[in-house]
């Protein structure tokens, strides 16, 4: 059973997002997509200061196994990537909701998060897949 | 629900994600590839590969018959134990499958590959005629691969003592009979190791010794990444029926001498022949991607001399970067992939990558 915190947004193409303390929010993949994937070896990251549109893809994960694009959750402008991950892309499967985050951003419209699943509602989402 | 081998509870009580793998519920890994991978390399592992089919063929003309249906001369194995990788070709010289046969003390065993079972059988059966050989799939039996740097000393813990000195005196390509196991020094990572084949209703038992004895269980995730860094092939990937094994990197395994032995696929290899030497057929290479990104199955190449395909790629755990296999033209000097939509720079290599935990190529 993956691990699914309730204080976070979901997307169906397996996204994290979380507001920040300063307003910005950080996107990661959920624990779930993570051991989906298996074993990360490189992580691409977008540039920062870059103007994304919700489904936007804006980096790419790739395990021993499959590469996957990262959808941008919702619209707005990438602020910073973490670039710990390109040296140590395997922090996304140890650690998927904290230090493995890929990126944070400056929302457009934050009432567009409530067009992501809760946590109850992606834990459905899993099980169905 | 797929077939299960006799250690499916095994695998779970080990943690084993399980996937389908030809009709059969195996373990792709127990928590990390990369860590089984690294494991074997280093260390020791233990690999159940118990849906491979075994096939044992008996009677007095098994040897003649042999010696046409195969690609490879089993001949050369002129003494019980010994074994031998060879393709089993059709008439056009395309490969069927590829298989490892061993001498028993009862004739031969081959062991082929599950996903091409049925196929192998009907082909075997259907060129027995003239011959006077008996053909028996042998669907009990259990296959443990144990290798690793440490793997023979680990096997000899958990045996007998007199039966750990003959296990420890095999050389590779060897194997030995002791009571109900047939161990032989072959394998599919480029470590050394053993293979042991044995009744199923034993497995568990062996399982739970190797275990104890600090051997890992390791998933056919990283079988394919083992046996990738060591540049062997895989079937219905790297070579099928639509490939001559002189296209697949396995001329070594054809024995043209002597030449009064008749196998089937012969004359169409002499056809093929010709075509490589005029140019007309590819090879498979090894690719190598320093940089980042990985190579897979299936990416578009392009070389100096044309157009090629990626025939099986991965990260390489040992290297930590990406290399494949890959059918180009022959005598490319040059080659590009197509990395989503990106054309990338990749070196051409002897299709040999590790051996021995260390990096063979150049």
């Amino acid at each position: 059973m993956s691990d699914i915190p309730d204080d976070l947004r979901y997307a169906s193409t397996h996204e994290w997002i979380r507001i920040n303390d300063d307003g910005t929010a950080s996107v990661g993949i959920s624990d779930h997509a993570q051991d989906a994937l298996g074993d990360i070896v490189f992580v691409e990251l977008p540039e920062p200061g870059s103007s994304v549109n919700a489904k936007d893809e804006v980096a790419v994960v790739e395990s021993v196994k499959a590469a996957s694009d990262i959808y941008s959750p919702v619209s707005g402008e990438i602020t910073a990537v973490n670039e710990a991950l390109v040296d140590a892309p395997e922090t996304v499967n140890s650690s998927p909701y904290e230090n493995g985050w890929f990126f944070k951003m400056k929302i457009g419209d934050e009432t567009k998060l409530h067009e992501l699943m809760d946590a109850h509602a992606y834990s459905k989402h899993c099980d169905d897949e | 629900m797929g077939q299960q081998t006799s250690l499916y509870q095994k695998h779970l009580d080990a943690g084993a994600k399980i996937v389908d793998f030809a009709g059969w519920d195996m373990p792709i890994n127990y928590g990390s590839l990369i860590e089984e991978h690294n494991q074997v390399r280093t260390a020791a592992g233990v690999f159940d590969v118990s849906h491979m089919t075994v096939v044992d063929v008996g009677g007095t003309d098994a040897e003649k018959y042999l010696r046409y249906l195969l690609a490879n001369d089993v001949a050369k194995l002129d003494e019980v134990g010994r074994a031998l990788y060879s393709a089993m070709l059709n008439h056009d010289g395309y490969v069927l499958d590829d298989l490892i046969v061993y001498r028993m003390s009862f004739g031969y065993r081959l062991v082929v590959n599950c996903a091409t079972r049925a196929k192998d059988l009907r082909w075997m059966i259907q060129n027995t005629d003239g011959y006077a050989v008996s053909i028996q799939e042998r669907p009990r039996l259990a296959i443990l691969a144990v290798h690793g740097p440490e793997s023979i000393n680990k096997v000899c813990e958990v045996v007998e003592e007199d039966q750990a000195n003959q296990i420890r005196g095999l050389k590779n390509f060897r194997g030995v009979e002791l009571e109900r196991f047939f161990i032989a020094r072959t394998g599919y990572t480029g470590e050394k190791g053993v293979e042991c084949i044995f009744p199923d209703s034993d497995a568990s038992e062996l399982w739970d010794k190797l275990l104890e004895a600090g051997v890992k269980p390791i998933g056919i995730g990283a079988r394919d990444t083992l046996r990738l860094e060591a540049g062997m092939n895989l079937y219905g990937h790297d070579m099928d029926e639509t490939t001559s094994p002189l296209a697949a990197n396995m001329e070594f395994t054809i024995a043209y001498e002597p030449e009064d032995r008749e196998f089937i696929g012969k004359p169409a290899l002499i056809a093929h022949k010709q075509l490589r030497d005029a140019g007309k057929l590819p090879e498979l290479v090894g690719l190598v991607l320093e940089s980042r990104g990985v190579l897979r199955e299936g990416q578009k190449l392009v070389t100096d001399k044309g157009e090629g395909i990626i025939t099986s790629g991965s990260f390489s755990p040992t290297l930590k970067h990406s290399i494949a296999l890959a059918r180009i033209p022959i005598n490319s000097q040059s080659c590009e992939v197509d990395l989503r939509g990106t054309l990338t720079r990749v070196r051409i290599v002897n299709p040999n990558f590790v051996r021995f935990g260390k990096k063979v190529f150049e």
